[in-house]
């Protein structure tokens, strides 16, 4: 059995802070692409911090109009900063695109398990990344590379649509001036201005520089993207319980409870959503599970 | 100066052929460079070349209306571009633009289509390859039509 | 060999008083407006002495009798869920204070402890499943907990059973075993109309001085356990539950969810009447001035199209998808959760489906394609 993330402290009865939001502050939004920005977040309440593992996420409210689950982008050295990149698609989370430096939400969380960064010491770490998958994601790399010399290679693969939906460039950009990290990035199609490589992720596997028995890959993507992204990685080598790979449905309480993020036995939003891919296999290959 | 048979043997689409049958691949091909902004081929034209790329990078272009030429894959070092046809000549769908300076090895099809004739041996050599490389470019082509990354 | 008690049927009313002296809220079975219900009682007059249920699957029928029984009823709709995990509870209220908000929780408001009077021995079961859910998983549900620590239950086993009814094969029926402070079995014989009472508890043992009783004589005990006996032997249909979740498990594509789904309204009324399901939605509403804002726990059910909805679609569209989520979570993967099996055979889902799917004969029909049939 692939070892499982360090999990949050299971919380006792009489507590039940857990139901309800604490009030934090946008520091400030940035403009990633023209539909996803990330925010920068910082407790109401002076000097707190909110301690997470990169993988977690939090429930982000706009009071009367919802909730929604984000993955925590940020780094997990930095606890006093809550950073969240939100994708526009449904009325909170256009909300929240369009708040200003000031304005004040409620966070729940941290939720869920967390990338196994421990486990991957002593041995190459590929992530790979498609889309918005890369956010889940930042908070890992940020620590991989603080903690550099305790892996082996590390390789970046990341895909979108085109040059224009690409998160974090600055960062993207800083990491590969690193000589010890190797970032590789595609998109889709792109105009004659592009100077990267075009064609999907999965392609991009072959050329990343890793010894397969010995190499733990953390995956987070659109579904699709998950699946072939792990038969490729099984042809270079690995195994299923060394593949993680972050899953999404229907998130709700956050708490295992109301049932809603159930993929056959498991709750994505406690027993997730990050899971060696062994774990989930069955049941995400499967149709309208 | 490299010869047409030494790069061909160093590509990874050929690994595996016997000296012979590799010098009998290298006697349809000769060595090319394109600058940058260079075209390779062009769409409608007659698919003359197959093409191993040696070194450099070259973008697969789809020209549309709306968005100008659309690169939908970069073909590199070690990689191959083309269509080996057998009933009547193959025309471009595409523009193969390299995007700095590349080094390739153009196989003229008509050519290596009469070695493979004269040889049932080498045929199924190249085709075996061929094959597969057609079998990953369907596989590519299918998830970039699935759009993934759309919501 | 548990140690029975005595005592008149008249001493009931003596028993309500008692538990509303001590400050209970006393929660009994009730016919109110045709149906039967859960409900506040002032007195033990308020049961359905009088009243029996005919329950078949796709109805519920309440009949006038002569009986002065006061237990002769099965379960109706309600069940300890409904108190114990209301379907609507406000969480917070937030109120807009300059640039900010305040929050105000508002989910542990709540009124007397109940005494539940006449709890059946499958709610019994489905209370214990739902105390793994709510009370054993990694995060604790604060109102069920309170609820729970404070509820008081004096069980019945039940003397007869109805068409629907499937606890034996469950092994969670007719016959109460954990979870009750007292438990009664109502015994008319002739003339005489007498309850057996079993102790569970200490507060149950202080209950039951406040009421004249007497060690049970052996052929009361007889009768009584005859006719709970009788109970369990009447019942018609079963569920067999060896190698049933792996059977579930290999079955995701059996034909005969085609067969089923082309019945199901995906109405949902098994979820909302079955005494284990748990799931629930968060709704936030916001008053009209924008000032206040609050957030509603909902009780919620599988078989809607929203219960999967991910933003761009829903992972489970169609109704077959939806109708073995349900079962397939109820009877398979919810003993991989919680250590138990999500059914407790109360047989509600069957009566109160309105094309009266079976859920023993759907599994019966799965092994059958299985099988080999068509």
């Amino acid at each position: 059995m692939a070892p499982e993330p360090q999990l949050p402290e299971t919380r006792r009865s009489g507590e039940s802070g857990y139901l309800l939001p604490q009030l934090f502050r946008v520091e400030s939004r940035r403009r990633e692409t023209r539909d996803i920005y990330t925010l920068t977040l910082t407790a109401v309440e002076e000097g707190r911090k909110w301690p997470f593992a990169p993988g977690q996420f939090n429930m982000l409210s706009v009071f009367g109009l919802g909730e929604v689950p984000i993955s925590i982008s940020g780094d997990p050295a930095r606890p006093g900063h809550l950073v969240h990149t939100i994708r526009a698609v449904g009325a909170v989370t256009r909300s929240l695109c369009r708040l200003e430096r000031g304005a004040v939400l409620g966070v729940r969380g941290p939720f869920g398990t967390c990338w196994p960064l421990k486990e991957a010491e002593e041995r190459d770490l590929v992530i790979v990344a498609g889309g918005l998958g890369l956010a889940p994601l930042r908070g890992a790399i940020y620590h991989a590379l603080a903690h550099r010399a305790a892996y082996g290679n590390v390789e970046l693969i990341y895909g979108t649509r085109t040059p224009e939906d690409i998160l974090y460039y600055k960062e993207l950009q800083a990491w590969r001036g690193r000589f010890d990290v190797r970032v590789h990035v595609t998109v889709d199609t792109a105009p004659p201005s592009w100077r990267g490589n075009v064609g999907v992720v999965t392609r991009l596997i072959d050329r990343a520089r890793f010894d397969g028995p010995h190499t733990v890959a953390f995956v987070c993507g659109p579904g699709v993207m998950m699946r072939f992204t792990v038969q490729e990685l099984l042809t270079r080598g690995l195994t299923l319980d060394n593949i993680y790979v972050s899953l999404e449905r229907n998130m709700q309480c956050g708490l295992g409870l109301c049932g809603h993020c159930q993929l056959g036995p498991v709750f994505i939003c406690r027993d997730g959503p990050v899971f060696p891919y062994s774990r989930v296999k069955d049941w995400f290959e499967r149709r309208e599970a | 100066m490299e010869t047409v048979e030494a790069v061909l043997g160093a590509h990874p689409f050929f690994k595996g052929l016997t000296s012979r049958h590799l010098g009998a691949v290298a006697a349809c091909g000769r060595l090319v460079q394109f600058k940058a902004g260079e075209f390779l081929c062009r769409d409608s034209e007659e698919a003359l070349d197959f093409f191993a790329i040696i070194s450099g990078s070259v973008a697969v272009e789809i020209f549309t209306a709306r968005r100008g030429p659309l690169a939908t894959s970069t073909v590199g070092e070690g990689e191959v571009l083309g269509w080996l046809w057998f009933d009547k000549p193959y025309h471009w769908h595409l523009d193969a633009r390299a995007r700095q300076f590349t080094r390739a090895v153009a196989l003229e099809v008509k050519a290596l289509k009469e070695a493979c004739e004269a040889d049932h041996d080498l045929g199924y050599e190249v085709m075996k390859r061929y094959a597969h490389h057609l079998a990953v470019q369907f596989r590519i082509a299918r998830l970039q039509l699935v759009d993934m990354y759309g919501s | 060999m548990p140690e029975y008690f005595a005592s008149a049927a008249s001493h009931l009313p003596l028993l309500v008083e008692s538990l509303h002296r001590r400050g209970y809220r006393v929660l009994g079975p009730t016919v109110r407006e045709g149906e039967l219900k859960l409900e506040e009682l002032a007195a033990a007059t308020q049961l359905p002495v009088g009243w029996v249920d005919c329950q078949a699957p796709g109805s519920f029928d309440l009949k006038r009798t002569e009986t002065p029984a006061y237990f002769a009823c099965g379960v109706g709709q309600p069940s300890l869920k409904n108190y114990l995990f209301p379907a609507v509870v406000r969480l917070f209220e937030a109120r807009r204070e300059g640039a900010g908000w305040r929050l105000i929780p508002t989910f542990m408001e709540d009124g007397p402890p109940p005494a539940f009077l006449g709890i059946r021995a499958c709610d019994l079961a489905g209370l214990a499943v739902q105390d793994r859910i709510f009370l054993k998983g990694r995060y604790v549900e604060p109102l069920y907990e309170k609820r729970r620590r404070r509820a008081l239950i004096i069980a019945v086993h039940c003397t007869q059973s109805r068409e629907t009814c499937f606890c034996a094969s469950l092994g969670t029926g007719p016959r109460a075993t954990a979870g009750f402070d007292l438990v009664l079995t109502e015994v008319l014989e002739g003339e005489r109309h007498y309850f057996l009472i079993e102790v569970g508890s200490p507060e149950g043992a202080q209950i039951l001085k406040e009421i004249p009783h007497s060690p049970a004589k052996p052929e009361e005990v007889a009768a009584g356990e005859a006719l709970v006996g009788k109970a369990a032997q009447s019942q018609t249909r079963m569920l067999e539950t060896h190698g049933l979740k792996d059977f579930l498990y290999d079955n995701f594509e059996n034909p005969h969810w085609d067969r089923v789904a082309a019945r199901c309204l995906s109405c949902g009324n098994c979820a909302a009447v079955c005494p284990t399901c748990f799931c629930h939605r968060l709704e936030d509403t916001l008053d009209l001035t924008g000032e206040v804002a609050e957030r509603w726990r909902l009780l919620d059910v599988c078989f809607t199209v929203d219960h999967s909805y991910i933003h761009g679609g829903a992972i489970r569209p169609s109704v077959r998808a939806r109708y073995r989520q349900w079962l397939t979570h109820k009877l398979a993967t919810w003993v991989d959760q919680f250590g138990c099996l999500g059914c407790v055979g109360c047989g509600r889902c069957i009566t109160w489906c309105p094309v009266g799917i079976d859920l023993t004969a759907e599994v019966q029909a799965l092994k059958e394609t299985a099988a080999g049939g068509k």
